[in-house]
């Protein structure tokens, strides 16, 4: 805004120099009003150094001019006023949708020429004559005729790509009708003959179908820029050693033999080597296991592990592209192509009625010369019945119902990335779901049982750890109302436990094999001499989890538990929720056999999952979805992303995609019957122009208004 | 019929204006933000300097 005072000029100028362009994206997933945009942009003004902050409600995104300013406080700014905020990189959101917009103008100009010609043609249809009609006729044409030739070029161009290469889509009748409509409504113009115009039918055709096109173009934007939006969220940097410096880095910028800090709660950022430090690894999203794993000096980590405890030293091995990481979501986008190749209801429709409406319109053209021939009524009732047929209703049916659909279940914070996915979705008869990340929280739970002096001990110990146990422990202890014990010489064994002093004993608590007690992968508690006390933890179940079971099996699916962690907690969360098909120790290609199986078997199978270890499941199922929290390439192979709705957006997703489909093929329904009481009469020759005009409208409007029409 | 030769000029001329005025409304980024728009009408912080276009994200 300093800009625009003029008192400002006076003052030094700023450090770094703006040329009033954002410096900073943010993403706002929780704003949703007025109220909302008015405390976002004054905590931002209100921060030293940001020149100006426009929220844009529609994105949920703020854009701000702070040059100088790094994105953390920012975040702050908005965390203090209570926003959730998250950076976005704005190299990775792509440029900037110019086609939606070149459309809209075209849509525009077709709008007005047709309002226009539809007022000229009204007075010829109530009876002008002689000059009059002849004046009126040729001012529609010097209207028609430049917006014709303008907005109609997205077809033309269209039809004349696919002719060249010897096949025929649906822009092939449409560019024919309103190239013909129009060069014969010339004719009559100047002259040749005295039949009434059909201007007016070619613009309000080039009008349907560039709304029908736009409806869909929008629709496969917002696929694309959410997908590219949740990629920029993921904008992963690196502590790169430099010497005896720390440098931040991102981690694209990493080569295979830098040294690399890691610091506890730290994603890694690349593959590589650990060369000093101990930790515990949380590997869920790669393995699927909910257990941390301790790994020390010369172990290998993979980039998308989270170092839980240790201070790390690590040596990149692969960075960037090569990492286990990348090569995943490589395997995921060329799965992604095969399935690209599905066809909509739409594609279907339009591929068995491109043919039909050239051979009628022939047939119409050649029947009537030979019975009459006369050459200019041929053409006009083979105009009239290539006019009607135009699929204006069809081109409509599926992308009004789609855009509503979408923009409903993005107000619940769904993103529907693919443009079939509604109707893939609604096709599902059996719905995987994966267990760590997603249908549990993936933080651990004190389970019950524990004495409270136990407790109060191991809460003492815990207090100075920031491993996912520990912290479960000291939970249990508030939620009990048990105070920690005063444990001192608080020491922490990287992967192993934490050790102290309590009434002048020895207490440990860690893993029960560093303890030498029996109970794999369990928290054992030591006190002196005495025998280790096993702690029962278990992952928490998300709460939405039994109502998302409960809503997937009234609709008549089958759910299974797919998993790579331990028969036994497998077992347990299957037992909670009800779940007979449960598999455990799954590796992730086992579990892209098992749903390839299950497409053998003629099921049709939706994933659900989080982790790196689902990502190849979720390309190969039919549909798939992943939760917001869910890792970069997961969410990138699924279909529907759940953003803030939590996990019970599934089941939402699910029924909204059924109803969705359903008004799909209604409204396709519509479409034809219109045709089949049309097309007879337009080739009868009972058609003209006003009739044409409304009936396009008029099957164009029900349609669209079917498609907004409220879902029971 | 005379009247006419004024009335169908005036007629294309307001159409044509109309028409400029879409395109300028694109043009600005008017529909880039609907959203946020329609609350902004209602919010009674004035906003006298508008963002200008292509500042936008």
């Amino acid at each position: 805004m300093s800009a625009a005072c003029p008192a400002c000029s006076a003052l030094p100028p700023p450090e770094a120099v703006s040329d009033g362009r954002p410096t900073h994206l943010l993403h706002l997933p929780d704003i949703h009003c007025g109220a909302c945009i008015t405390s976002v942009e004054s905590a931002l003004n209100a921060v030293p150094g940001v020149e100006s902050a426009r929220v844009n409600l529609t994105l949920k995104r703020v854009a701000v001019t702070a040059p100088a300013l790094a994105t953390a406080p920012l975040v702050a700014a908005l965390a203090a006023v209570g926003h959730r905020a998250e950076r976005l990189d704005p190299g990775r959101l792509g440029p900037q949708d110019t086609v939606s917009r070149d459309l809209l103008t075209r849509i525009g100009v077709a709008g007005f020429a047709m309002m226009n010609v539809m007022l000229l043609s009204v007075a010829v249809w109530s009876g002008a004559t002689g000059v009059t009609a002849q004046v009126f006729h040729l001012v529609s044409a010097s209207i028609t005729i430049p917006a014709v030739a303008f907005a109609g070029q997205p077809f033309f161009r269209s039809a004349a790509g696919v002719l060249r290469k010897g096949r025929t889509n649906m822009d092939v009748p449409i560019s024919i009708a309103i190239v013909l409509a129009t060069t014969a409504s010339m004719a009559s113009a100047l002259g040749f003959n005295h039949r009434a115009g059909w201007f007016d039918a070619a613009l309000a055709l080039t009008f349907f179908l560039l709304i029908g096109r736009y409806l869909e173009r929008r629709g496969r934007a917002a696929a694309r820029s959410a997908a590219a939006e949740l990629a920029a969220l993921e904008a992963p940097q690196a502590l790169r050693l430099d010497g005896e410096r720390e440098t931040v880095v991102a981690a694209e910028a990493l080569v295979p033999g830098d040294l690399i800090r890691v610091r506890p709660g730290d994603r890694l950022p690349a593959d590589g080597t650990i060369v000093t430090g101990r930790t515990d690894l949380d590997r869920a999203v790669l393995t699927g296991e909910s257990a941390p794993e301790p790994a020390g000096p010369g172990d290998a980590v993979t980039a998308g592990e989270t170092s839980l405890t240790g201070l790390l030293t690590v040596r990149v091995d692969r960075a960037g592209r090569d990492t286990t990481l990348a090569r995943m979501a490589e395997i995921v986008a060329t799965a992604e192509t095969q399935r690209s190749r599905y066809t909509g209801i739409a594609d279907r429709a339009a591929r068995l009625y491109a043919p039909v409406v050239h051979l009628l319109g022939a047939a119409t053209f050649v029947a009537w010369l030979a019975m009459t021939g006369d050459g200019w009524l041929s053409l006009d009732i083979a105009i009239s019945v290539l006019v009607i047929t135009c699929p204006c209703a069809l081109a409509l049916a599926v992308p009004a119902v789609s855009t509503v659909a979408t923009g409903r279940l993005f107000r619940q914070g769904i993103v529907v990335k693919s443009q079939t996915a509604l109707e893939r979705l609604s096709e599902v008869d059996m719905v995987a779901i994966d267990k760590t990340g997603t249908l549990t929280s993936g933080t651990p739970t004190l389970g019950a049982g524990v004495p409270d002096d136990a407790l109060a001990i191991a809460a003492g110990l815990a207090a100075g750890s920031s491993h996912p146990v520990s912290r479960a422990i000291a939970r249990a202890a508030s939620a009990r109302g048990i105070a920690p014990a005063a444990v001192d010489a608080l020491r922490e064994y990287s992967g192993d436990g934490v050790e102290g002093r309590w009434n002048g004993e020895v207490v440990r608590l860690g893993r029960c094999a560093w303890l030498d007690a029996s109970g794999d992968g369990a928290t054992c508690l030591q006190i002196g001499a005495q025998p280790p006390v096993v702690l029962p933890i278990a992952e928490s179940l998300d709460p939405s989890a039994p109502a998302l079971v409960r809503d997937i099996r009234a609709t008549g699916r089958d759910v299974a538990l797919l998993s790579g962690d331990t028969s036994a907690a497998v077992r347990r969360v299957a037992d909670a929720l009800g779940i007979a098909c449960a598999m455990s120790r799954l590796r992730p290609a086992d579990k892209v056999a098992w749903v390839e199986r299950e497409a053998d078997k003629g099921h049709r199978v939706l994933m659900v999952g989080d982790g790196l270890n689902d990502t190849g499941c979720l390309a190969v199922a039919h549909a798939s979805i992943a939760p917001g929290s869910a890792l970069d390439a997961a969410r990138n192979a699924a279909d529907v992303v759940l953003l803030s709705s939590g996990l019970s957006g599934a089941a939402l997703a699910l029924a909204t995609a059924g109803r969705a489909v359903g008004r799909m093929r209604q409204n396709i329904s519509i479409a034809i019957a219109y045709n089949a009481l049309a097309v007879p009469l337009a080739m009868m020759g009972h058609v003209t122009p006003f009739w044409a005009a409304l009936a396009m409208s008029g099957s164009s409007l029900v349609v669209t208004l079917n498609a907004v029409r409220r879902y029971a | 019929m005379n009247v006419l030769v004024i009335l169908i000029p005036v007629s294309l001329l307001m159409g044509l204006a109309g028409l400029a005025t879409f395109v300028w409304t694109i043009r600005s980024g008017q529909y880039d933000d609907p959203a946020g728009d329609q609350a902004r009408a209602l919010s009674p912080e004035h906003d006298d300097a508008p963002c200008p276009p292509g500042t936008r994200s």
